[in-house]
């Protein structure tokens, strides 16, 4: 989740880029805390299987209070990590949430005690495919099962156990990061003080699984992902992986945000060269996007959690009715969309407040006005930060925090 | 215009111009709260499920939520009064009356209030009839287009009216479906809506306290309050 309007646009980038065959340390070795659950605590999964021994990679920020009431969960996005406010370890950027959380932030870390676990099935540290799979000594690969929200969220409740934390203040998150808010809201309701859903839906559209499927299948076709035994072959197939956060990154923008940073300016010069070489700014920056991206990400993670997205229908667990995700639920609810995600547009959002309000529960809804497309929840968006502060602040009174 | 008679402003059962709620305070300063806020606090039971449409700032939910301990939501347009409902800690939604009330169930409030806004609304038939059938009860206010003022301005000088309570130019108005409290009365006949109380107020939102009959508050009053309840044909 790099910043992409705030990262500058490197130099041309038509070198190939580098083919890394060096172990996914963070997958394994992560910084930061990690819970580990044995065998005799397996996490259940919606698959059938039954993960275990598997483990939790977790970063926290405040303190616990004596009462324990003043939790806050943070649900990371697709590509996004337990590091939250700190330092990324393989690429030293600040923790990707500094904007909302931290002293004097909205989400207040003199005031609360938050965490942020990567989730089942990513890289950087909890149990996914770049993990040794006990049985065989090897990556479990495409061995691994199939993950969905609901055991991302499952794996996290296992945690808060763990850290003693019976319920939480608040739980929140965007895109995937909202659809684990919701799920969590309606799997564990009694857990949840409040929730914080932004720029998320209740599920997966159709025109959302096809760029994910165009994203899967860039990896799959490059012959460097091996059928998903890149690590054993000492290849990393980041061609693939590369093209699949390229064409991903163009979702999470839009296009009056694309035209204001980049518009048809070319990189190096004012004339185009005639050639296939990245001649517009935009193409550069994509390439960097793309470039950067394998740095930091195992391919075959990147098919596990698009496909988990993808299965996320909330409403169809529910008998097709989404209110009945949320019947009788005491979670007060901020739901946040913003004008220019056409990820997730303001309608998906409309469609999780209508259910909450059939539901009858006390839903705040906020279309914030923003021209920087899906990622502007990872932002500096005053609006956002406003709304935020009011729904936590006036939380906090309600839980006597 | 005889026919008529029948509907007059008041307590129905007693045919006396309804006077507000008792502990209404005499004089307009209030606390703070504005007059026309604190009469519908008069109308609302305490700890009762309320829905404001409209609901601006959030003041008047605040206001029912402190003295009254009502479970409060409140939908609004302008996003600018969802940040300061939202910094109050009222559950608001940003939405519209026009197309947001089909979402709610039946019943699903003890009240709902749609205060100065159903002029504004695009087809106030539709969202008066969805106002019946979520809340119990509805409270609904709006200005009232056979002022006396109103007319005068019309009958006199040709103009459409700008009025304290009706400040806008007509090219710029919001308020795209005006109507007289006559006009409202039929409105409820039309959609079965029971006036349980109604009230003329003045262009400050203070009611009128003294027995008038109906023609004349529809000339005098600046403002309509009414509270209504589904009739006979939509009761549960």
């Amino acid at each position: 989740m790099d910043n992409p309007l705030d990262t500058a646009v490197t130099a041309a980038s038509a070198t190939e880029p580098e083919i890394r065959s060096r172990e996914p340390s963070q997958a394994r070795d992560p910084a930061g805390l990690v819970a580990r659950f044995e065998a005799g605590q397996p996490l259940t999964m919606d698959s059938g299987a039954a993960l275990a021994p598997f483990q939790v990679a977790y970063q926290t920020a405040g303190t616990l209070n004596a009462a324990r009431t003043n939790a806050v969960l943070i649900c990371h996005a697709l590509t996004g990590d337990q590091h939250f406010a700190h330092p990324h370890p393989v690429t030293g950027k600040p923790g990707w949430w500094t904007t909302l959380v931290g002293p004097g932030k909205p989400i207040d870390t003199d005031r609360y005690f938050v965490v942020c676990s990567n989730v089942i099935g990513s890289c950087m540290g909890s149990t996914g495919p770049a993990s040794i799979d006990p049985a065989t000594g090897s990556a479990y690969g495409l061995d691994f099962p199939l993950v969905t929200i609901r055991d991302m969220v499952r794996a996290q409740a296992m945690l808060l156990d763990h850290l003693g934390i019976a319920d939480l203040f608040l739980c929140i998150g965007g895109s995937m990061g909202g659809m684990q808010v919701l799920q969590w809201a309606s799997l564990y309701p009694e857990r949840v003080f409040a929730a914080m859903p932004i720029a998320t839906g209740a599920r997966h559209s159709a025109q959302n699984i096809a760029f994910h499927e165009v994203g899967r299948q860039a990896i799959m076709a490059d012959p460097a992902w091996a059928d998903g035994r890149y690590l054993e072959a000492g290849t990393r197939p980041s061609k693939g992986l590369g093209v699949a956060r390229m064409g991903a990154h163009i979702t999470y923008l839009s296009e009056p945000a694309l035209h204001r940073k980049f518009g048809r300016r070319f990189q190096g010069g004012s004339a185009p060269t005639f050639s296939f070489n990245a001649d517009f700014q935009i193409e550069s920056y994509l390439r960097h996007q793309g470039l950067s991206f394998v740095e930091r990400f195992d391919a075959n993670a990147y098919l596990y959690l698009t496909r988990a997205m993808d299965y996320f229908d909330l409403a169809a667990d529910h008998g097709g009715v989404l209110a009945n995700a949320f019947k009788g639920t005491k979670t007060r609810f901020c739901v946040i969309s913003f004008t220019s995600d056409w990820l997730f547009p303001t309608a998906d959002s409309r469609a999780i407040v209508h259910a909450l309000n059939a539901a009858s529960a006390p839903v705040a809804f906020v279309e914030v006005e923003s021209d920087k497309g899906h990622d502007a929840f990872l932002l500096d968006e005053p609006t956002l930060f406003s709304a935020a502060r009011g729904f936590i602040d006036a939380a906090a009174r309600a839980r006597g925090l | 215009m005889s026919g008529r008679e029948d509907l007059s402003f008041g307590d129905a059962a007693s045919g006396t111009p309804w006077e507000a709620a008792d502990d209404l305070p005499r004089t307009p300063e209030s606390g703070g709260a504005r007059v026309d806020h604190l009469v519908v606090l008069g109308l609302v039971p305490p700890g009762a499920r309320v829905l404001d449409i409209g609901c601006g700032d959030g003041s008047l939910l605040a206001l029912l939520r402190d003295r009254r301990g009502v479970d409060g939501r409140g939908i609004e347009l302008s996003r600018e009064g969802v940040n300061a409902c939202l910094a109050r800690g009222l559950p608001v939604i940003q939405g519209d009356a026009d197309t947001d009330l089909e979402n709610y169930p039946d019943d699903a409030f003890d009240v709902v209030v749609l205060s100065q806004t159903i002029q504004a609304t695009r087809n106030p038939r539709i969202v008066l009839e969805h106002l019946l059938r979520i809340g119990r009860q509805v409270v609904i206010s709006f200005p009232n287009f056979g002022h006396w003022r109103v007319r005068a301005e019309l009958a006199f000088r040709g103009r459409m009216p700008i009025t304290e309570i009706l400040p806008e130019a007509w090219y710029e108005t919001p308020n795209i479906h005006h109507c007289t409290m006559r006009d409202f009365v039929e409105l409820c006949r039309a959609v079965d809506a029971h006036i349980e109380k109604a009230a003329a107020l003045d262009a400050r939102g203070r009611p009128m306290r003294f027995s008038m009959p109906w023609w004349f508050w529809n000339l005098i009053g600046a403002q309509g309050v009414f509270l209504l309840r589904r009739g006979r044909l939509g009761a549960g």
